[in-house]
């Protein structure tokens, strides 16, 4: 495809998208839609580093800061989440930093990395269910209702108005992927993930462009988890941080496809039908069997489909482009 | 316009390079050969930042770069190679030598990376196709993948090392024309560390020689051969051992 023709199939597709909720107005498919894109969001976020291979496992403390911190600021001080999710947003790259900077500064990679992220994930977790006086605990926490401004609130009663700022979100995670795959940040990426004495001899200032990537997509981890919050109007430390969103993103991302923008997305419509289904299905009974039927599947797609579902098809759509030998 | 003074690298109790002091003028090729483990590698990797020395000084251009991280060095003007050539697989060929024109050169535009990239690439004769894979690329084309990306950060000394090794003669030759050719056309000072002397004899303008840490001869490539304590050092052990073999070979046979 040309890049016009690319462009074109874009914004058909998108403004389909847009359209969607005036058409069909069923509100549980239209919840179920926001979930998607909101997660797809997260799951993007998560691949900007993944698919440099920065394996992370501390995303969900990013994206429980995200949640967490707007809502406290919200019930608390009354602080818009207008204003409180780029605090939060800016906590968490905060957090991201810290952890970060030694870690890319002393060549922590590979396993160590991901341990040290998982460490990270961890805290955050119990953080928030060792200050329950503040936050709830593992009861969960819900931002008190709106009692003025509803926009200024960031509280929408109607699934539309949620469907939209969802899709809007999600183009933004996309759009934010499209820019560094066309950055020479991502020649110095998959660079360093490669090599990153090679990468550093060809210039390379491998630890600020590490700490680059991981700011960015702890941001956007942490809106995630804001947004998320937001519309759910009820958050537990489970359900946004700590180990078990964190390999639910790595998850997605995998399944779908890292090394493709659309791939978390693939990987979001997976999950979560997955994870509707069972609830569907089988009910209370079925209580963790969608983390059970992850892990199975993680191990399948490891073995047998890499670069994920969207990503083997785009490959099988395109013999002529020779595939990068990624791992 | 590289000033060495005093150079010293440890690690824990085991000295790789002791006291090791040389200057480099500009426009030259330097030949630095030695043993395995006499130190040339520990050389160009502080000279090159990878590793800090343990002491001593090392001037480039008037300012003291000893520590600097890699990645500062190279954008002050040093470009180097790697004895194994390390590509990047999961870029093109061009997105190799690309990315090493941006980032090694102050990161200015995409546009002046490329440029670089597809002059770097012209000059040791690689295709500058942009969506060549580095998978297609054998022993020689590897090392001229790892040249170009030297080249294009634009360095005014490159630090080549030991770049033949898995090379037949013929491209042996080639490569040693390419780096002559890099110094005539480029102006580009070169230090070339290498095992295979005859070659290298051939190109430098000077030799300088490294044994368990030490500068042990330094001067004319006509000059450092006749060296005695080179020819032992370097070259005789091995012509030694091989003679006294032969000789109890001989009386064996004789006896």
């Amino acid at each position: 495809m040309t890049r016009q023709a690319h462009l074109a199939a874009w914004a058909v597709g998108l403004a389909a998208l847009v359209m969607l909720p005036f058409v069909y107005r069923d509100p549980y498919h239209l919840h179920i839609l926001v979930l998607i894109l909101i997660w797809s969001f997260a799951y993007t976020s998560w691949s900007m580093m993944g698919r440099f291979g920065l394996v992370s496992l501390g995303h969900g403390g990013f994206m429980g800061i995200g949640a967490y911190v707007t809502a406290l600021l919200w019930n608390h001080l009354g602080l818009s989440p207008w204003v409180g999710i780029p605090v939060s947003m800016v906590a968490a790259g905060a957090l991201a930093l810290i952890v970060g900077y030694p870690c890319f500064r002393f060549r922590i990679t590979g396993h160590y990395f991901v341990l040290v992220t998982l460490a990270l994930s961890g805290i955050v977790l119990q953080v928030i269910t060792a200050t329950r006086d503040w936050t709830g605990g593992s009861l969960g926490y819900t931002p008190n209702r709106a009692t003025g401004n509803k926009l200024w609130a960031l509280q929408f009663d109607d699934k539309t108005t949620w469907y939209l700022v969802a899709l809007a979100v999600w183009v933004v995670g996309l759009v934010v992927w499209h820019w560094i795959d066309r950055s020479m940040s991502r020649y110095a990426l998959e660079a360093i993930s490669e090599d990153e004495d090679a990468a550093a001899a060809a210039g390379v200032d491998v630890t600020a462009e590490k700490l680059k990537i991981t700011l960015i997509s702890a941001l956007m981890t942490a809106l995630a988890g804001a947004i998320y919050c937001q519309y759910q109007m009820f958050i537990t430390p489970d359900t946004v941080s700590g180990i078990a969103v964190s390999l639910q993103m790595v998850f997605a991302a995998i399944v779908g496809g890292l090394f493709v923008s659309l791939g978390p997305t693939v990987g979001a419509i997976i999950t979560i039908l997955l994870a509707e289904s069972l609830r569907i299905g089988f009910g209370t009974r079925a209580v963790g069997w969608d983390n059970l039927v992850y892990g199975v599947l993680l191990v399948l797609f490891i073995i047998f489909l890499p670069k994920g579902i969207l990503g083997s098809l785009l490959e099988r759509l395109k013999p002529q482009r020779k595939p990068s030998p990624s791992s | 316009m590289l000033e060495v003074r005093g150079l010293v690298k440890r690690f824990g109790g085991f000295t790789a390079v002791n006291n090791v002091s040389f200057k480099v003028d500009q426009g030259e090729i330097l030949g630095l050969i030695g043993p395995n483990g006499s130190g040339k590698s520990t050389i160009f990797n502080m000279l090159s930042g990878t590793l800090t020395p343990t002491a001593g000084s090392i001037v480039f251009a008037g300012t003291e770069i000893a520590g600097l991280a890699p990645h500062r060095i190279i954008n002050r003007g040093i470009g180097r190679t790697f004895q194994i050539p390390r590509p990047f697989r999961r870029l093109t060929m061009f997105e190799n030598v690309a990315l090493a024109g941006y980032y090694g050169q102050g990161r200015h535009s995409r546009a002046k990376a490329e440029e670089a990239a597809e002059r770097a690439l012209a000059m040791v004769g690689l295709s500058t196709d942009r969506h060549a894979n580095v998978d297609g690329l054998g022993a020689a084309g590897l090392k001229k993948l790892e040249l170009a990306k030297a080249l294009a950060t634009g360095p005014k000394l490159l630090l080549a090392d030991e770049s033949l090794g898995g090379l037949d003669e013929a491209e042996m030759d080639q490569a040693a024309d390419m780096l002559r050719k890099i110094r005539d056309d480029l102006g580009i000072t070169i230090i070339w560390v290498e095992h295979i002397m005859g070659v290298l004899m051939r190109v430098v303008d000077r030799v300088m020689v490294l044994d368990h840490g030490e500068k042990i001869s330094e001067g004319l490539p006509s000059a450092v051969a006749s060296d005695v304590r080179v020819i032992e050092v370097y070259l005789g052990t091995d012509a030694e051992t091989t003679q006294a073999a032969a000789a109890e070979a001989r009386r064996r046979a004789g006896g």
